[in-house]
């Protein structure tokens, strides 16, 4: 069974954490997920920035509707995601309008990465 | 749970939304601030106990609040009330008041409460020391370090700013639109200042200022995401982020300045530049223009860059003409001209900065800029006037050495 693992946490403070503090937090991290990459338990590890550097694409209107800021609508819930490449936000718009047009309803929210980490599962 | 470093960090990020929301309910900055001082006192005792509360800002409301109030009784009455151990049902209380302290209210709070920061009436330095004051909770002795003044000179002017701000009144109602846009628009432009202030550091005071870097960019933050749909705001986080990524590469171990040609690029912070450059193509999206962008558009070129000779110096050379043309000055043409020298050359630089030797005259860098083009067209002796002429009026032993540097080169080449 693939499991994801979604880390929340209070972003006001985690993005005002020292720099000698957010290294010394990444370190610790860093030493329990080689153990795991190891063993092939580890699959992509990302994190994410701030809310504040989110888009909104709603996807219930046609064409959909694009907000600034982050998803918060507590009835819908997270399902899935998806990790794209690309120039800028324009390209992840357009790639977002598409899968949108597959499947409307419901919310894409775009967030760019901070950190991300491509490793293999299975030994 | 020992660790009291977690209770800093909490009491840190909820300072402005607590001493905002306080400040709008005793309507009295002093008040607000000690109501806040009780609150944190409290925390240190209970927090370890009952463990962080779900929301440490609305927490620190209640409870400042509610022991302001028993101070207040107290002297009217002088009578004694029971101690801080009868704060119960504390978690019921706290869910009340998440419910009716929404985000919007939260909002226009700490808009006011920086905005006070930044009444017409006080200089720049006053504006400063008191947002580092009142907003980050830095301490005196932090903020005198900074502005490299004694402790009592610093505690003097934060007093003085204070007072002005009380006799001057304050409109503590809900701004309409265009109340808020001017004061978001004036905070904006205070929390640049205060970027400067720590950036512009030489010297001894590059460590002690290093702090209005960060505080700066801390406000920053808190702005944009109060106020996510401004691009302008959003610019404004990513143009400091843009820049606070090479504060490491500016100094040498000697503190000598380091000229973004000549930075160890590798000493770049990568996580700041990739923030900003997120944040910037994200407010670009908005299709409305403003100076903040331009600017930050204009860092994140420099920071694109992997290498000095990849620059892309044509874009910045259009960006500073869109820069000047939204808000002209001598300064930003000056700018300018050094993109046109590198992208097409000495000559039509130095004829670009020709007009600006009045407005100029007395600018340290507009002598050291036309003292290099100079240098470049190969006019040795013009290029030393010009460059003696910067160094007495430099702010800094490090511009100055910096200087004196390139004067010497200058006399060793054939």
């Amino acid at each position: 069974m693939l499991y994801a693992m979604l880390c929340y946490n209070d972003e006001d403070e985690v993005f005002t954490w020292s720099q000698a503090h957010n290294d010394s937090v990444m370190e610790k991290l860093h030493r329990v997920q080689e153990g795991l990459i190891a063993k092939g338990k580890l699959g992509p590890v990302a994190r994410l920035m701030p809310t504040s550097s989110a888009t909104t694409l709603r996807k219930q209107s046609d064409p959909p509707l694009v907000l600034d800021g982050p998803f918060a609508e507590t009835k819908e819930q997270l399902l899935g995601f998806y990790i794209l490449d690309c120039d800028n936000l324009d390209e992840a718009l357009d790639i977002a309008r598409e899968l949108a047009a597959a499947n409307p309803g419901g919310a894409f929210e775009i967030r760019p990465l901070l950190l991300f980490n491509d490793n293999r599962l299975g030994r | 749970m020992s660790d009291p470093a977690w209770i800093e960090v909490a009491v840190t990020a909820a300072r402005p939304r607590a001493v905002a929301a306080l400040l709008r309910y005793f309507r009295d900055l002093d008040r607000a601030e000690e109501a806040f001082q009780d609150a944190c006192l409290k925390a240190l005792t209970r927090w370890p106990q009952d463990g962080p509360p779900r929301d440490p800002a609305a927490w620190l409301i209640f409870v400042g609040r509610n022991a302001q109030l028993d101070q207040v009784r107290r002297q009217a009455r002088n009578v004694d009330l029971p101690d801080e151990a009868r704060i119960s049902d504390l978690e019921d209380a706290e869910i009340d008041m998440v419910a009716r302290l929404d985000a919007s209210h939260y909002r226009d709070d700490i808009l006011l409460l920086l905005f006070i920061c930044c009444h017409p009436e006080l200089p720049d330095t006053q504006q400063l020391a008191l947002a580092l004051r009142i907003v980050s909770g830095l301490s005196v002795k932090q903020i005198a370090r900074a502005f490299l003044v004694s402790d009592a000179a610093m505690e003097q002017r934060i007093t003085r700013a204070k007072a002005r701000i009380a006799g001057a009144g304050l409109a503590y109602d809900v701004p309409n639109a265009l109340e808020r846009s001017q004061r978001l628009a004036a905070v904006a432009a205070m929390i640049y200042l205060l970027f400067n202030a720590g950036y512009s550091a030489s010297d001894e005071a590059i460590e002690a200022r290093a702090v209005m870097c960060q505080e700066a960019t801390r406000l920053a933050r808190l702005l944009t995401k109060l106020f996510p749909a401004e691009p302008e705001i959003t610019a404004l986080l990513a143009l400091l982020l843009l820049q606070h990524a090479r504060l490491n590469a500016r100094y040498d171990v000697a503190g000598a300045v380091v000229l973004l040609e000549d930075q160890d690029r590798n000493l770049w912070n990568s996580t700041h530049i990739a923030e900003g450059l997120a944040l910037l193509d994200k407010a670009l999206l908005r299709r409305t223009p403003g100076p903040y962008q331009v600017q930050a558009a204009i860092a994140a070129c420099h920071d694109r860059a992997q290498r000095p000779q990849d620059t892309d110096w044509h874009s910045i050379e259009r960006l500073y003409g869109t820069l000047e043309h939204m808000t002209p000055s001598p300064v930003i043409t000056l700018n300018r001209a050094v993109a046109v020298s590198k992208a097409r050359g000495p000559a039509p630089a130095l004829q670009l900065i020709e007009p600006l030797a009045t407005p100029l005259a007395s600018y340290f860098h507009f002598h050291a800029v036309r003292g290099w083009l100079l240098a470049e067209l190969g006019q040795a002796g013009e290029a030393a006037t010009a460059w003696r002429q910067a160094i007495s009026l430099s702010q800094s032993t490090a511009e100055a050495a910096q200087i004196r540097a390139q004067i010497d080169a200058l006399a060793l080449k054939p």
